[in-house]
């Protein structure tokens, strides 16, 4: 490469949110991924608390990890539902879906996640914005709490809207509860709360009175995309946090390629929140079904080997 | 002058169309017969140009010398006194543009087949493990060294500054330590057991290695320096793959061939489903490059049952930056190539899969900033590849986490880190860089020569300190 090339120089910024470690080297040693805490709060979904001091300093809500279980397990995205940095740990939701999540349901306290990469992805920016709602579908509710937490903290009037199956399947209803100003819950068959989808109540909320400043929507790619669709006619600004198959989580494969307002984005390291009026639903969604036929022959193969070995 | 024998002894291989189906070593290496006589063509001239050839400066004709008197612990000992990872280097150097080409046999024809030999002693050294004794190392002084990365550019820092006396520590963003040697290069051509052995070897000199660390998240650049490391060695590569940035790009069954290698290599897609992750392959499969990534992508893709690959390229053969020998093995392998061709879009169905690529055919025009003939397109000579998967092995930059992450370091415009050529020294105090991250994709011998140069400055520096 040639030397005429003018150097462009970086201004200071600290990773994602300038929380300086002041440890000794050896303090950062990043724990060990130790499950401290199990609970099952729903019929397959499941809440582990881990340990593991450094990332836990210096998570922001939004973020999300990357784990692996075992020499042969693959490398999945989980979001940071919370975390304590006075205790050093991190705590991460799932729904028990395919072969990882399965596994991962299969670990106890006292186990250790082989490995725990993070917090990656850029952080929900955080602003006063006035009354701000935050829609959280199925396992979404999980990530969408530590953001209506914060959105809070930083004073804005927050409405919270989560929707689940039935009542069995909800969970962290009391949190979000006492983090907002307003919680509606809706459930498909109205087993709790309103028997409506959560953009039915978007909707309602947005032809109200009252202003609405911004939409911050987690869920399956199909209500975020119709989240979307909702707020669009409104002009309300919609954030919607984009779970597209990724592999490394540090921009070096492209797998989680998205279109973002014609251009593609990384969701893994531009994002994963992005301008949910600017995504190509379409687009992810398809992706999101590459491994379809594969996802299904593989946990087919995994319960296999367990009925095998019990 | 005895008369000089120009039977360069070829290299024993799997046969073609066995190796198609399997992801072991395709090169097998020399016998001793076959080492012996190979070395023993070397005619020791004075000039020794292979030495000036080779970016690390092996003594080359004393490790062959030292072939042909057996003495194969004195072999090894010159390797490795220049090049700590000569198993590595012996299999993916790029011998034909570096030693060989200047090698005073190469005006007939036949260059002494350096990288087989050098294979060769080092695939000796690690069966045979004899007590090299390495000098004494130093007794650490305390001063502490953080690498970002553990690429041929890390690891040989960490050895060299371990080696001097320092308390290194190796962050690195995978659960696996090798950068592009374990992730990027398929087991075929670089045993990850090889890997791996080099990676213990580096910790066996005290280095720590911290793992699932990725830098510019975790904790930067700066935070290293104010938690008390006394200096900072960049070694984290170019990992972000380039798009072609034409329409149909994000349909389904198109990879960048980061994505696909890495599924494969550092994932095992290969053993899918005894391990979780899994990878496509298509019937008929287009890689889109001409460089190594190219043809280790459509080399595995062969392996895992496409039938058909090709290789697309839009200059001709002969600006391929591919090694030689690998193309040679490709085609013996069955993938076909199309040269002077460049993809205008992608095509899919309702579904959203990719079917086929419109390309234009090239022809070649003066040559460019590289050297090389620069293609020009042929207005109205489109045409379709039928396919199913495509490829994208087009190359790749630094990844710009750190660079947004650390206060006052430089970056070119293509995204790699300012630094003095010789030393790698940064225009931010107390950071050093080299590798692919200075100079974007290059060859692992290289980046080893760069940080080899990088740790000695960082070890002058220290010492002043
Ligand atoms: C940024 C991000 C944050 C996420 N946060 C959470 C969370 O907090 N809780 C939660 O339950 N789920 C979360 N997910 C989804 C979670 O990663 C998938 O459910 C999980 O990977 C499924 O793996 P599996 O083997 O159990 O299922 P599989 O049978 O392999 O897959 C089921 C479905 O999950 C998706 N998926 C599969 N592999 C991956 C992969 N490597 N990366 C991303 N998606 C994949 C696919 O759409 C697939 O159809 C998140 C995804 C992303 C991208
Ligand atoms: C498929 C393929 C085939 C190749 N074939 C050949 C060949 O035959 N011969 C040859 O000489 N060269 C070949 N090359 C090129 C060669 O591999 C590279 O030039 C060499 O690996 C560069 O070494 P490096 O240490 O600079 O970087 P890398 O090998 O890329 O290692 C960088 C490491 O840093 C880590 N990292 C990056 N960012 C961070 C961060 N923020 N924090 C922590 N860790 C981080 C990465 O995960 C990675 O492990 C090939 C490359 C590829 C991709
Ligand atoms: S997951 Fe690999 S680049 Fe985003």
């Amino acid at each position: 490469m040639g030397d005429d090339i003018s150097p462009i120089r970086h201004e200071q910024k600290l990773a994602d949110g300038g929380h300086t470690c002041k440890q000794a080297p050896e303090m950062l040693d990043k724990g060990s991924n130790l499950i401290l805490l199990k609970e099952d709060l729903a019929p397959n979904i499941h809440l582990f608390k881990l340990n593991a001091p450094i990332i836990s300093n210096k998570v922001r809500a939004g973020q999300f990890a990357i784990i692996r279980i075992g020499e042969k397990g693959e490398r999945i995205p989980l979001t940071f539902a919370d975390w304590d940095k006075e205790e050093g740990s991190i705590t991460i939701i799932f729904m028990k879906i395919g072969t990882s999540t399965h596994k991962l349901a299969l670990m106890q306290p006292g186990d250790s996640i082989t490995n725990v990469v993070g917090p990656l992805g850029i952080p929900t920016n955080i602003e006063k914005y006035g009354t701000v709602l935050c829609v959280g579908g199925g396992i979404g509710i999980a990530p969408i709490t530590p953001i209506a937490r914060a959105l809070k903290a930083a004073g804005n009037k927050v409405i919270s809207i989560i929707g689940a199956r039935g009542k069995e399947l909800l969970f962290w209803e009391d949190r979000l509860r006492n983090i907002s100003d307003e919680l509606i819950v809706c459930t498909d068959d109205g087993s709790c709360g309103r028997g409506v989808l959560v953009t039915e109540v978007l909707r309602e909320l947005c032809e109200s009175e009252q202003r609405i400043d911004r939409v911050f929507a987690i869920g399956p790619a199909i209500m975020m995309k119709y989240c979307a669709e909702t707020t669009r006619p409104f002009g309300i600004k919609t954030i919607a946090s984009l779970n597209s198959i990724m592999v490394d989580g540090t921009g070096m494969c492209g797998c989680c390629r998205v279109s973002v307002g014609g251009q593609t984005r990384f969701a893994c390291v531009d994002g994963p929140e992005f301008d949910a009026h600017q995504v190509d639903w379409d687009e992810l969604l398809s992706r999101q079904c590459t491994y379809i036929d594969e996802e299904s022959y593989s946990l087919r193969e995994w319960r296999r080997k367990q009925s095998n070995t019990v | 002058m005895a008369k000089l024998d120009l039977n360069r002894i070829s290299m024993p291989r799997q046969d073609g169309k066995e190796r198609r189906n399997n992801f072991n070593e395709v090169a097998l290496g020399y016998s001793d017969e076959q080492a012996i006589s190979e070395a023993q063509r070397c005619i020791q001239c004075p000039k020794q140009p292979c030495i000036a050839g080779c970016p690390v400066g092996i003594d080359i004709p004393g490790f062959i010398k030292a072939v042909i008197e057996k003495d194969m612990p004195e072999a090894a000992r010159i390797l490795k006194n220049k090049n700590s990872l000569p198993a590595i280097c012996g299999r993916v150097c790029p011998q034909e543009s570096q030693c060989e080409v200047v090698c005073t046999l190469s005006k007939k024809g036949a260059p002494i087949a350096i990288g087989r030999l050098e294979r060769y002693v080092a695939d000796w050294e690690r069966r045979n493990k004899p007590n090299i004794p390495d000098a004494d190392p130093p007794e650490p002084d305390g001063k502490r060294v953080a690498v970002v990365g553990s690429g041929p550019a890390g690891l040989t820092a960490a050895a060299e500054l371990a080696k001097l006396g320092y308390r290194v520590t190796i962050f690195e963003g995978l659960h696996m330590p090798g950068g592009v040697l374990m992730y990027g290069i398929p087991e075929f051509r670089l045993p990850k057991e090889i890997v791996r052995a080099e990676v213990d070897y580096v910790i066996s000199l005290g280095v720590e290695l911290q793992l699932d660390s990725l830098v510019g998240k975790l904790f930067t650049i700066d935070e290293l320096l104010a938690v008390g490391y006394d200096a900072v060695f960049l070694g984290t590569g170019a990992g972000l793959p380039m798009f072609l940035n034409i329409p149909g790009e994000n349909l389904n069954g198109i990879y960048s061939a980061n994505e696909f290698l890495t599924r494969i290599n550092l994932m095992k897609a290969y053993l899918f489903p005894e391990y979780d992750t899994p990878v496509k392959i298509g019937k008929k499969v287009a890689v889109i490059g001409g460089g190594n990534v190219a043809m280790d992508s459509a080399r595995c893709a062969i392996r895992l049952g496409a039938d058909q690959v090709y290789i697309v390229y839009r200059r001709s053969e002969q600006e391929m930056p591919a090694r030689r020998e690998e193309v040679e093995n490709a085609r013996e392998e069955g993938i076909q190539f199309k040269f002077l061709t460049n993809p205008k879009r992608l095509i899919g169905n309702e579904k959203n899969w990719v079917t086929g690529m419109e390309c234009l055919e090239m022809e070649l025009g003066e040559p460019d900033a590289s050297g090389r003939r620069r293609p020009i397109a042929k207005p109205g000579t489109e045409f379709i590849i039928e396919l199913d998967e495509a490829i994208i092995a087009l190359g790749t930059t630094p990844n710009p986490l750190i660079a947004s992450t650390t206060s006052d370091l430089e970056t070119t415009k293509y995204g790699t880190v300012v630094a003095d050529k010789i030393t790698g020294k940064t225009v931010k105090d107390k950071v050093w860089a080299g590798g692919d991250v200075m100079t974007g994709s290059d060859t692992v011998i290289s980046a080893m020569g760069a940080a080899k140069r990088a740790a000695a400055d960082i070890d002058d520096y220290l010492k002043h300190h």
